[in-house]
């Protein structure tokens, strides 16, 4: 019997390996790896509309991402606060300044650091914990039994989870953002001794409810981006521990990297719109 | 295909027709011009080294997989062209035990035998109650075991699990993939027991991957095995045996009897060859 294992490699096409080809098939990787997280996109988008997934399905996934990141969320956004009245207090203080510290400490923490932060905070919690649950799925076939038993895994493992970051980030960016307020409120009013009068006028002189929504209204974008990025990368694991790591390490970076991404996008866009509507605003996201 | 009614000498409809299938992953081919055709009612066991295609073979049928060239036809449905609902009413015609078991972490037992039930709307809950509990009842797993998490099950008790969930849909065609690895031979022999069952009581059409020997014995009425390609020659067929178990100890091939007895053969060879190559 010939057993032909050399004439079998003439069944395999074997890649070139020179640093052409090797630039040429990264590219064609990443324009076909960017197509596909668009079509995944998409793809949780119809199954969000066509069918709302089951109450049983969903109470425990809100309560995941949601409730348990209350405590995480709360921690950041009070020490981003304490930290800004610190980092703050001297040089406002050197330009005789320092009651004005409410309105740079607030806005500060409303329209940027409160939702960059608690979203990146929220990409490492939630982000990397679904990515390696689904790539875990992915590598046991739970997502292919899912399948098997007629049941479309984008909508019973991705929509609730997209529902659940893209409804319940909002609210924690809300979260940090008070906690934020109040943990910069304490360290300037009650340890640097900043007149308490003085440090909540001028925050309400110069934070409007506008710049509240300009950071709730990004979170929303942040919520999508954490999810979809992360729950890619879970279904689009490679097998083995080293595999779901890198999944959920994956899905870390590249959330990290879409926050920065569409902070400064949706920052130019609300500007623009800002201004066309009110051109006399001087204020920027 | 027409209708899917074409019989074989024994009288029997041919219900999974595999055309000249070929899978290929990337630059990897894996499967190369398969074509079989399992009729009603018939188990048949495919068998082969590891790396051979089984398992890929299996997931091309329910449309796990799209294959690169050739198609599967399943009572007279080309399984490629189906989709959305046709696709979902085809798949719960079949039960598919995964090699792993591959139960739902985050769900109870009871929750992962009642998923497809749920899942579709089959019953009430109160129906859904006694079905579980037959299928637990019928795998030999006490009820008390309902409330447990697949993690804290043994290997047997996952695959018999799985195989609960697999039946909970009264499906008519099972599939199993490689049913009996990684347990104990007693719990082989438990698993084999309750394949055979399966196709004596609900009478169904099954399709078992495996490469141990006594489950081919005990549960085939036919064998069909398969090579891995990288060891072929450019035009050899990939399938070279399909035939009754009694004679697959002796089939004319001798890579078929080499597989069945066990024997490394000229893999120790090219073991040699390799160390030495790497000395």
């Amino acid at each position: 019997m010939a057993v032909a294992t050399a004439s079998a490699q003439s069944n395999l096409t074997q890649p070139p390996s020179t640093p052409v080809h090797r630039l040429g098939e990264q590219v064609f990787d990443t324009v076909a790896e960017i197509g596909d997280v668009g079509q995944f996109s998409i793809l949780t988008l119809i199954w969000i509309f066509r069918r709302r997934p089951r109450w049983s399905v969903l109470v425990p996934i809100f309560y995941a991402i949601g409730v348990q990141s209350v405590s995480v969320v709360a921690i950041t956004g009070t020490f981003i606060g304490m930290v800004l009245a610190v980092q703050a207090y001297h040089s406002f203080q050197m330009m005789g300044l320092a009651t004005r510290l409410g309105s740079v400490i607030n806005i500060s923490i409303v329209k940027e650091l409160g939702p960059v932060l608690a979203a990146t905070m929220l990409a490492g919690r939630i982000g990397s914990a679904m990515a390696a649950e689904l790539g875990t799925m992915r590598v046991t076939e739970q997502i292919d039994a899912l399948t098997a038993l007629g049941t479309n895994p984008v909508y019973y493992l991705v929509a609730p989870r997209f529902l659940a970051c893209l409804l319940l980030i909002p609210l924690l960016t809300l979260m940090a953002d008070f906690m934020g307020v109040i943990g910069g409120a304490v360290v300037a009013t009650q340890i640097l001794g900043v007149d308490s009068f003085a440090y909540w006028k001028h925050s309400r002189d110069f934070v409007e409810s506008m710049d509240i929504f300009a950071g709730v209204f990004k979170s929303y974008f942040f919520g999508a981006a954490i999810a979809i990025i992360s729950c890619h990368r879970g279904f689009n694991s490679s097998a083995g521990a080293e595999g779901v790591g890198k999944a959920a390490t994956e899905a870390f970076v590249f959330s990290f990297i879409a926050i920065l991404f569409l902070d400064f996008v949706l920052g130019l866009g609300w500007n623009t719109v800002y201004r066309s509507i009110w051109p006399q605003a001087q204020g920027l996201l | 295909m027409s209708d899917g009614a074409t019989l074989d000498g024994a009288g029997r409809k041919d219900l999974i027709e595999i055309r000249d299938l070929s899978m290929r992953f990337r630059t990897q081919s894996v499967l190369r011009g398969i074509s079989l055709t399992i009729h009603c009612g018939e188990t048949v066991c495919i068998i082969g080294e590891s790396g051979c295609g089984k398992t890929v073979m299996l997931k091309l049928i329910i449309g796990l997989l799209h294959a690169t060239e050739g198609g599967v036809w399943f009572d007279g449905q080309d399984v490629a062209r189906l989709g959305g609902k046709q696709l979902i009413k085809l798949r719960l015609r079949f039960g598919f035990l995964f090699q792993m078991a591959a139960l739902f972490d985050s769900l109870t037992v009871y929750d992962n035998v009642a998923f497809g039930l749920r899942e579709h709307h089959i019953c009430g809950e109160d129906e859904t109650r006694t079905i579980v509990a037959d299928r637990l009842q019928e795998v030999g797993l006490p009820p008390g075991l309902e409330r447990k998490k697949p993690a804290e099950l043994s290997g047997g008790q996952r695959k018999r699990v799985g195989l609960a969930r697999a039946l909970a849909l009264n499906p008519e065609v099972m599939l199993y993939d490689e049913p009996t690895t990684g347990l104990d031979p007693i719990m082989s022999d438990v698993i084999n027991e309750l394949i055979l069952q399966t196709q004596q009581t609900k009478k169904t059409t099954g399709m078992v991957v495996t490469h141990d020997m006594k489950t081919v014995t005990k549960v085939a009425d036919r064998v069909v095995m398969l090579y891995p390609l990288a060891r072929l020659a450019p035009n050899e067929p990939q399938i070279i045996y399909d035939g009754p178990p009694e004679d697959v100890a002796n089939a004319a091939d001798p890579r078929v009897r080499q597989f069945v007895r066990g024997e490394a053969g000229e893999r120790l060879r090219e073991l040699a060859q390799l160390r030495a190559s790497g000395n």
